[in-house]
C-alpha cells in the first residue's frame, strides 16, 4: 500500500482528495488502478503524469518501482526548453 | 537490466577539456546548418502571413499567384486535410502552421507557395488575394483575462482548478499548488511584502532563423533536412499532419545555430512538406528574421502578484502568488510552471500559488529555457529582497535562513531528497565578488532560480571500427557542444582515448526514437544511454577475447582499453580493443554496443546569482560591471561547455532583465521584429561572466551527472532587477528594467 | 540570359557569375557560389552573421549588392585557414569553446580578423566594441574575447 498525494486539477477528479490510498508495485499498475477506480483521471495519464518518488521525478519510466515508505506525489508531465 | 545509480570513480577523460569533434567544421564555414543544404531541383517556399491581429478569413483567391510563371505551387488550409482525429493539441499545432478559419495574430501563415527562385515567390504571395475581415485583438495579458475583455478564440474550453473570480473565457487553464495555512500564516508575520510585476515578451533569440528542406515524393516517403532541437519529434508532428507513416519521412537534423526551446515545436516545416507535395518537387524554406519574431513562438508575457509574510526574526510564515502568463492564441500550461516553481527554493510551511494561462492575439507561446520560470523567480526573489530589506537582515542571510533543505516539502508538491541550494548560497557568501567595493551609482544584486531536469527516450549505437576507433551515433541533437561530452564518456568507459571516438548525431532512420534537446536532458540522458551502450560493447569485446582464448567470459574483465583474463593459469593475456576489433571478421563479425533507455530521475537543480550593476541617473541606462554564476552540475563531463551554458543563459537573462521586449502596438501588430529594435546583448554591453560548478553528484546517474543547460535563465532577472534596485534605491517592477521605465521609477519616487 | 555579369576575386580566386539586381553578396555566396559559411541572421545589418572582408573592409554582406562585387577583392570564411592550417583566430576560438552552437562564429572571425588587422594589441574594451556588431546568443562573449586576446598574444609574437 503507498499513499499517493495529488495536484489540484487530479484532485478535483477523484472528488477532490488530495491524498489516496493505492497498493500499486509500480507506476505502471498505479495508473492503472487509479484508472480504474476514477475513470476521470485516464485523460491526465494519456497527457502525461509524472511521478515524484522521494523528490526525484519520473516521467517516462512505468516500470520504476515505488518503494514502501516512499513519498509518492503525481504531477503534470513537464517538459523544459 | 541496465540500473543508473552513481558510483564514485576517479574518472580518466570525464571532467577533462578537449576540442570538439565538430569544431573545425565549425570554425572554418563548412559545417552546414539549416539553410547550407540544398537538393536537385529545389522550388523557393515563402509564406504569406496576416498583417492584423485578428480577422476572420472568408476568402483566399490564390488564382492569379498560381497563374504566375515559375509558380509550381501554392497552398493554403485546405491543402492541408485535418487528419488530427479529434486531438485538441495537435489541430492547435495544424492551425498555427497555416490559419483555418481565423488568422489569431499579426504574423499567422495564411497561404504559401512554391516557386523557381526568389522573386517569383515574392510577386506570386503578392498576387495572392486574402479577403479578410478584420476583428477586435487583444494583447496585454490583464487586459485578456478581464471579464469584458474580447475573446480570442472560440471554443475555448477551461482546463484545470476552478478559478476562484470571474474572468474573460481568454483563461484557458487554471492550476493551483501548494500546502498549509497561507492565512494563518500571514496573520503571525510581523512584516509582509506585497507587490504586483510585470514582464514583457521576449524571444529566444537564435541567430539562425528556422530552416528546412522537404521533399515529399509520390509514394508517401519523404526527407527533411531541417534545423531543430528534436528531429524525432518533427518526424511525429509532420508525419501525423501530413498523413505520412513515421518509418517513411526521413528527418535529418542540421546542425542547429541555437534553439533555447524555440526549435522544439514545428513552424513551417509542415507547410514546406505540403508545398512539396503539391509541386512534385523539393522545397526550400527559410524564415527571414521579422518571420522568426513575428511566427516563432516566443515566450510568455506575465502579471505576477506576489505576497511574502515574515518574522521580524526573519523566517518566512507566509507565501503566495498569483501568475497570469500569455499563451498566445491556443492554450498551454505556462502559468502552471510558474506556480510550481516560484517559490522552489523555500522551506516554507504555508505557501499557495495559482496560475492563470490566457490567450491573447499573440504568437503561440513555445518554451524559452525553463520556461515559465525566470519570470516567477523575477517576482519572488525581488519581493525576498525587499522583505529582508524591510526586516534588516542581508539579502543573503535572508534566503540561507530559508533555503529549502533535504525534507523540505517543495511548493509544488514533493518532499525534496537532498540538494544544492544550500551549497550554492554558501559559495556565493564565501565568493571574493561579494567583497568587492562598490562606487557611486552602483548596486549588487543576487537571486537563486530553480529548476526540474528531465530525462526521456534515448537510443544510442557505439560501434566499433577495424582499426578499433569507434563511433558513436547519438539522437539528441547537439546544441551547446554536447557531443564532445558525449565522446568523453564513451572513452571513460571504453578506457580509450578520447580521440579515438567520434560522436556523430543520426538522423530518425537510422536510430530509434530519442525525445527533444531540451529539458537539460541532452548531456545527461544521452551519456546515460552511452554508458550502457559501452558496457554492452564491452560485453561482447569481453566475449570475442574469451573465445579467442577460449576460456569462459567470466575469466576476462575489461581494464584500460583491454580485455584481460582473469585467474590463475592464464598468464598476462590480454587484447586490446584494437586488436579484438581486427580479429572481429572471425570471432562473430562487427562488434556494437546499443542502447535504448528512458532516462529517469534527472533530479532538480539550484542556482544562486551576483550582480553588480551601474546605473546613470540621468539616463536611466545600465552597465552590468560585474556576474557570477554558481550552480550545481552534478558531474561536470566537460567543464568548459558546462561554463558556456552557465555563461549562456546568464546572458539571456541580462539582456531579458534590460532591454528585451515585444512592443505591440495599438493595431497589435508587432513593431520590433528585428534585431534592431529587439535589442539582445552585444559583446560590449556584458563583463565576463564568472563561473563556479559545483558538484554534488547525482544519485540517480552513473557518474552523478545532473542536466545544466537552463538552470543559468532562471535568477538573472531577479539578479539584475535586486542590483538596479539597490542601485536606484527604488524597487523595480517591470522587466525590462530599459532606460525609460528607470527614469519614470527616478521621477515617481521624486514626485511621491 | 537576363542578369548582371559580375567578375571579382573571392578568397584570392577569380570568379564570374551573373546576378539579379536585388541579390545581395550575401545571397550571391550562399546561393550561386556555394559559399555558405556566411550565414543570414537577419538580413538587415543587425547581426553580422553575414561578415566578409571587400578590399579590406569589414562589411555585412546583406548589406552589399551581389553587382557591388565587381572588381573587388573579397575574403570569406572559407579562405581563413592556409590548407590545413587553421588561423590562429580559428585554433583559439576551438581552444577556449568560443562558440556553441557556432552559427555566429564565421561572422565573429571575420570580425575578429578585421579588428586585429587594425589593433594588434586591443585591451579588453577595444575587443567588445570592435566585436559589437556581431550577435552571439549562446556564449555570453565571454570565452570569445578571451580567444580573440589569446589569438593577438600569438599573432603579436608570429
Amino acid at each position: 500500500m503507498v499513499e499517493v498525494r495529488l495536484w489540484g486539477a487530479l484532485g478535483a477528479v477523484v472528488g477532490g482528495k488530495d491524498t489516496l490510498d493505492i497498493e500499486a508495485r509500480d507506476i505502471r499498475e498505479l495508473f492503472r488502478k487509479l484508472v480504474d477506480a476514477y475513470p476521470g483521471v485516464e485523460p491526465y495519464v494519456k497527457q502525461g503524469i509524472a511521478v515524484s518518488i522521494d523528490g526525484v521525478l519520473y516521467r517516462d519510466n512505468w516500470s520504476k518501482e515505488l518503494p514502501k515508505d516512499a513519498e509518492i506525489f503525481l504531477l503534470p508531465r513537464m517538459a523544459g526548453g | 537490466m541496465t540500473v543508473a545509480t552513481y558510483s564514485a570513480r576517479d574518472f580518466k577523460s570525464v571532467g577533462t577539456r578537449p576540442l570538439r569533434p565538430d569544431g573545425v567544421e565549425k570554425v572554418t564555414g563548412r559545417a552546414r546548418y539549416g539553410a547550407d543544404f540544398n537538393m536537385p531541383g529545389q522550388l523557393v517556399g515563402r509564406i504569406l502571413r496576416s498583417p492584423h491581429a485578428h480577422a476572420r478569413i472568408r476568402r483566399i483567391d490564390t488564382s492569379r499567384a498560381e497563374a504566375l510563371r515559375g509558380v509550381k505551387a501554392v497552398i493554403t488550409a485546405a491543402d492541408l486535410p485535418d487528419l488530427t482525429g479529434g486531438d485538441a493539441g495537435l489541430h492547435d499545432v495544424l492551425d498555427n502552421c497555416m490559419a483555418r478559419a481565423e488568422a489569431l495574430y499579426d504574423g499567422h501563415a495564411v497561404a504559401a507557395v512554391a516557386a523557381v527562385d526568389a522573386r517569383t515567390a515574392r510577386e506570386a504571395l503578392k498576387l495572392i488575394e486574402v479577403d479578410y475581415e478584420v476583428m477586435p485583438h487583444v494583447t496585454d495579458v490583464d487586459e485578456a483575462i478581464k471579464l469584458e475583455s474580447h475573446v480570442v478564440r472560440q471554443p475555448a474550453p477551461h482546463s484545470g482548478v476552478d478559478p476562484e473570480l470571474d474572468f474573460s473565457a481568454n483563461l484557458v487553464k487554471t492550476t493551483q499548488y501548494g500546502h498549509g495555512d497561507v492565512e494563518a500564516g500571514f496573520k503571525r508575520a510581523d512584516v509582509i511584502v506585497e507587490h504586483t510585476f510585470k514582464t514583457e515578451q521576449t524571444h529566444q533569440g537564435y541567430i539562425e532563423p528556422h530552416a528546412c528542406v522537404a521533399n515529399f515524393n509520390s509514394d508517401g516517403t519523404g526527407d527533411l533536412w531541417v534545423c531543430t532541437q528534436g528531429h524525432f519529434a518533427y518526424r511525429h508532428f509532420c508525419a501525423r499532419l501530413l498523413g505520412m507513416q513515421v518509418s517513411k519521412l526521413r528527418v535529418t537534423s542540421s546542425e542547429i545555430g541555437g534553439g533555447f526551446g524555440g526549435k522544439t515545436h514545428v513552424w513551417a516545416e509542415p507547410v514546406a512538406l505540403a508545398l512539396s507535395r503539391k509541386a512534385g518537387r523539393p522545397v526550400k524554406l527559410v524564415m527571414s528574421r521579422e518571420e522568426v519574431f513575428r511566427a516563432s513562438g516566443p515566450t510568455s508575457a506575465t502579471s505576477i502578484d506576489v505576497k511574502i509574510g515574515a518574522t521580524k526574526d526573519g523566517i518566512i510564515t507566509a507565501a503566495s502568488a498569483t501568475l497570469r502568463y500569455t499563451c498566445g492564441p491556443y492554450p498551454g500550461g505556462w502559468a502552471e510552471f510558474g506556480a510550481q516553481t516560484a517559490f522552489a527554493c523555500y522551506n516554507l510551511e504555508n505557501v499557495r500559488t495559482v496560475g492563470y494561462d490566457v490567450l491573447v492575439n499573440r504568437p503561440k507561446s513555445a518554451a524559452y529555457r525553463a520556461p515559465s520560470a525566470p519570470m516567477a523567480a523575477f517576482a519572488v526573489e525581488s519581493a525576498i529582497d525587499e522583505l529582508a530589506h524591510r526586516i534588516g537582515i542581508d539579502a543573503l542571510d535572508f534566503r540561507i535562513r530559508n533555503a529549502a533543505r533535504e525534507g523540505t516539502r517543495s511548493s509544488y508538491g514533493p518532499t525534496y531528497g537532498p540538494i544544492g541550494i544550500g551549497p550554492t548560497l554558501e559559495a556565493v557568501r564565501n565568493h571574493p565578488h561579494m567583497k568587492a567595493p562598490l562606487g557611486k551609482n552602483q548596486g549588487r544584486g543576487m537571486a537563486c532560480g530553480f529548476w526540474f531536469n528531465f530525462g526521456g527516450q534515448t537510443c544510442t549505437d557505439l560501434n566499433i571500427g577495424a582499426d578499433g576507433t569507434v563511433t558513436l551515433s547519438v539522437g539528441t541533437v547537439d546544441v551547446g557542444g554536447s557531443r564532445a561530452s558525449l565522446s568523453l564518456v564513451a572513452a571513460e568507459e571504453l578506457g580509450i582515448p578520447y580521440e579515438q571516438v567520434k560522436t556523430v548525431v543520426a538522423d530518425t532512420a537510422t536510430l530509434g526514437y530519442n525525445d527533444t534537446t531540451e529539458g537539460s536532458r541532452g548531456t545527461f540522458s544521452s551519456s546515460m544511454a552511452t554508458i550502457f551502450a559501452a558496457r554492452n560493447a564491452i560485453n561482447v569485446l569481453r566475449e570475442r577475447a574469451a573465445k579467442t582464448w577460449n576460456i569462459s567470459i567470466e575469466e576476462v574483465i575489461w581494464e584500460e582499453g583491454h580485455a584481460r583474463a582473469t585467474g590463475a593459469g592464464h598468464g598476462n593475456l590480454s587484447l586490446s580493443l584494437k586488436e579484438i576489433a581486427e580479429a572481429a571478421p572471425n570471432t562473430g563479425g562487427p562488434v556494437a554496443g546499443h542502447s535504448e533507455i528512458v532516462a529517469d530521475g534527472a533530479g532538480v537543480s539550484f542556482a544562486t546569482h551576483i550582480c553588480d550593476v551601474e546605473v546613470d541617473p540621468e539616463t536611466g541606462a545600465t552597465r552590468v560591471l560585474r556576474y557570477t554564476v554558481i550552480q550545481d552540475a552534478g558531474k561536470a563531463v566537460h567543464p568548459t561547455y558546462v561554463e558556456g551554458q552557465f555563461q549562456g543563459g546568464a546572458a539571456q537573462g541580462i539582456g531579458w532583465a534590460l532591454n528585451e521586449e515585444y512592443v505591440y502596438g495599438k493595431d497589435g501588430r508587432l513593431q520590433n521584429a528585428g534585431f534592431l529594435d529587439y535589442r539582445i546583448p552585444v559583446c560590449s554591453d556584458l563583463p565576463m561572466i564568472d563561473t563556479q560548478i559545483l558538484e554534488i553528484p547525482n544519485p540517480n546517474h552513473p557518474y552523478g551527472v545532473r542536466g545544466v543547460g537552463e538552470t543559468s535563465i532562471v535568477p538573472p532577472l531577479a539578479a539584475v532587477a535586486n542590483a538596479v534596485s539597490n542601485a536606484v534605491g527604488v524597487r523595480l517592477t517591470h522587466i525590462p528594467m530599459s532606460p525609460p521605465r528607470i527614469l519614470a521609477a527616478l521621477d515617481a519616487q521624486k514626485a511621491g | 540570359m537576363s542578369g548582371i555579369a559580375v567578375s571579382t576575386t573571392i578568397n584570392g580566386d577569380e570568379v564570374e557569375f551573373l546576378c539579379q539586381a536585388e541579390e545581395t553578396l550575401l545571397d550571391v555566396l550562399r546561393d550561386r557560389l556555394e559559399l555558405t559559411g556566411a550565414k543570414e541572421g537577419c538580413g538587415t545589418g543587425d547581426c553580422g552573421a553575414c561578415s566578409v572582408i571587400v578590399d579590406g573592409r569589414l562589411v555585412c554582406s546583406c548589406l552589399v549588392l551581389g553587382a557591388e562585387a565587381e572588381g573587388r577583392r573579397i575574403e570569406t570564411i572559407e579562405g581563413m585557414a592556409t590548407g590545413d592550417t587553421l588561423h590562429p583566430l580559428q585554433a583559439k576560438f576551438l581552444e577556449h569553446a568560443a562558440l556553441q552552437c557556432g552559427i555566429c562564429t564565421p561572422g565573429f572571425l571575420m570580425a575578429a580578423k578585421d579588428l586585429l588587422s587594425r589593433i594588434r594589441d586591443p585591451t579588453e574594451e577595444e575587443i567588445r566594441f570592435g566585436l559589437a556588431g556581431n550577435l552571439c546568443r549562446c556564449t555570453g562573449y565571454d570565452k570569445i574575447v578571451r580567444a580573440v586576446q589569446d589569438a593577438a598574444s600569438v599573432m603579436r609574437r608570429a
